[in-house]
């Protein structure tokens, strides 16, 4: 009996166990070595860098304004964007954020009505939304959407790509474009729906869809630049994106800093030049 | 490459597996041997995670463990923070997901233990630790290999979870999954790519090792003879 053999000789089976047990514990060591040395927030080289919370149509605008933020004061906060419903959500879980920039005032002013914010915050901006296409696709990208109304007439839409208008500002706005232009029964069963506006942009440019409408400061990426052309939608086909920011609860010195900043000529400019509309400006 | 979420990866699934292969042995073999009242409704519950949308978990953690839960406040009260949006919770709830993982190869393998042996080493008056060091673990090597690797290798890949109990805060939940999710929503296409094809190389390798460490393991041992 092999197993009889093997539980009398001790010294052969035992070698080989160590060998496994050795095999595993190296599988383990890197991970664990790792463990040691993470997580005690001491260990961290900046304790104040803020995670800010921030609607996807900011990705480009925003993360060129940390950067100028990190330049000029030294300091540095952690961005995340996401849809602006989402992350109300999370707050209200209790997320971790000290700066939640909305792209939908409402979901900022009910924070404030059920005590997660210091305020009411500030108006940073005014979006704006357009028709995009990928420059490889023949859809005629137009103001008013006719291009999109002819095309899909003859049934030349397979894929239309919206944020989802149940917690993004950017799809509901889009929403209302496809109602006003009296396309959104017939363009619903087509649509596809990112989970915020960043990866509806994705969705409408990667070539899988015919185009869809999402948010001029994503057009005016370098990135999408080089590869779809949009057309700005008017503001009065659509409620307009009042982008509200407010600090949270549990606010630091670096998100007030950084809240402050966002208001500062500098910034306004960046946001400016991504085609936002800013407070306070006559258009 | 986001290193740091790669990082943030490997720290998870080890931490997963340091706590929870532990825990799932002693539940494995338990389940592997005793009969009990309600045992098919427990062997339910811990390979639900398997089927259940990762989002369906991901909810009912965000929920029962957030900051407005019983359980949420309570922790906060007495640790000064919550279980949801930072890396304790994703522990947790990296634990809970991989249960299935780690509980089922380990409870087949004491399984395939033959009574007779267990009997053998019963009659030579070995106890519960002796047998089960040198007697059962031995023969199920293989099954706890199994259930170490997937458990890490499903954890570095988890991300449906993580997304709904982490909140994607960088060094802090925002793990390698999420980072590649994130990539393609900036157009960062190169550096998706690159992430995406680390973790392939990585799980071809930790899964291919796995196999032919139980393999080499199963001929050195000679286990078809049971």
């Amino acid at each position: 009996m092999p197993l009889f053999d093997r539980l009398n000789s001790k010294g052969a089976s035992s070698a080989r166990s160590i060998a496994l047990w050795a095999a595993i514990l190296l599988l383990l060591a890197a991970p664990g070595a790792a463990l040691s040395s993470g997580n005690a927030p001491a260990s961290r080289p900046n304790a104040d860098e803020p995670v800010v919370a921030a609607a996807a149509d900011l990705k480009f605008a925003l993360d060129e304004i940390a950067l100028a933020f990190k330049r000029d004061t030294g300091k540095s906060v952690k961005l995340i964007f996401g849809s602006s419903g989402t992350f109300a959500a999370q707050i209200r879980n209790g997320a971790p954020f000290q700066l939640y920039l909305s792209a939908d005032e409402k979901y900022v002013t009910d924070l404030h009505a059920d005590g997660f914010t210091r305020d009411t915050g500030a108006l940073y901006a005014l979006g704006r939304i357009v028709l995009i296409a990928p420059s490889s696709s023949s859809l005629p990208v137009d103001p008013t959407l006719q291009g999109v109304a002819a095309r899909l007439a003859k049934g030349g839409i397979k894929r239309f790509a919206i944020a989802n208008p149940e917690h993004a500002p950017y799809g509901r706005c889009a929403e209302e474009a496809l109602r006003k232009a009296g396309l959104w029964t017939r363009i619903r069963s087509k649509l596809v729906l990112g989970e915020n506006v960043a990866q509806a942009a994705q969705f409408a440019t990667c070539g899988s869809a015919e185009g869809g409408i999402v948010a001029l400061s994503l057009a005016k990426s370098p990135r999408l630049a080089k590869s779809a052309t949009y057309a700005v939608i008017p503001t009065q086909w659509h409620s307009p994106l009042r982008q509200r920011m407010v600090l949270l609860k549990n606010a630091g010195p670096t998100a007030h800093s950084f809240y402050s900043y966002l208001q500062t000529p500098a910034a306004r400019a960046v946001m400016r030049r991504y085609g936002f509309e800013l407070p306070g400006e006559v258009k | 490459m986001d290193w740091s979420a790669l990082l943030l990866s490997m720290k998870l699934g080890g931490m997963t597996v340091l706590l929870l292969i532990p825990a799932a042995l002693f539940a494995a073999r338990s389940l592997a041997y005793r009969r009990f009242w309600g045992k098919p409704l427990l062997e339910a519950l811990l390979t639900v995670p398997l089927v259940l949308p990762p989002t369906v978990v991901g909810y009912y953690l965000l929920v029962g463990l957030g900051g407005r839960s019983w359980i949420g406040s309570t922790m906060e009260r007495l640790f000064g923070q919550q279980l949801v949006f930072n890396f304790t919770g994703l522990v947790l709830a990296s634990i809970v997901v991989n249960i299935p993982f780690a509980v089922q190869p380990m409870q087949r393998a004491f399984e395939a233990i033959p009574q007779d042996v267990r009997d053998a080493a019963a009659c030579c008056g070995i106890g519960y630790w002796r047998a089960l060091l040198t007697v059962e673990l031995p023969l199920a090597w293989p099954g706890v290999l199994t259930a170490l690797v997937l458990s890490f290798a499903h954890t570095i890949g988890e991300f449906g979870v993580v997304l709904m109990v982490g909140g994607n805060i960088p060094g802090e939940t925002k793990t390698m999954a999420i980072a590649i999710y994130d990539s393609v929503q900036a157009f960062d296409f190169t550096s998706a790519g690159q992430m995406s094809l680390f973790l392939l190389l990585l799980s071809v390798l930790v899964l291919g090792l796995a196999g032919g460490l139980g393999r080499g393991f199963g001929r050195r041992h000679d286990l078809r003879r049971f």
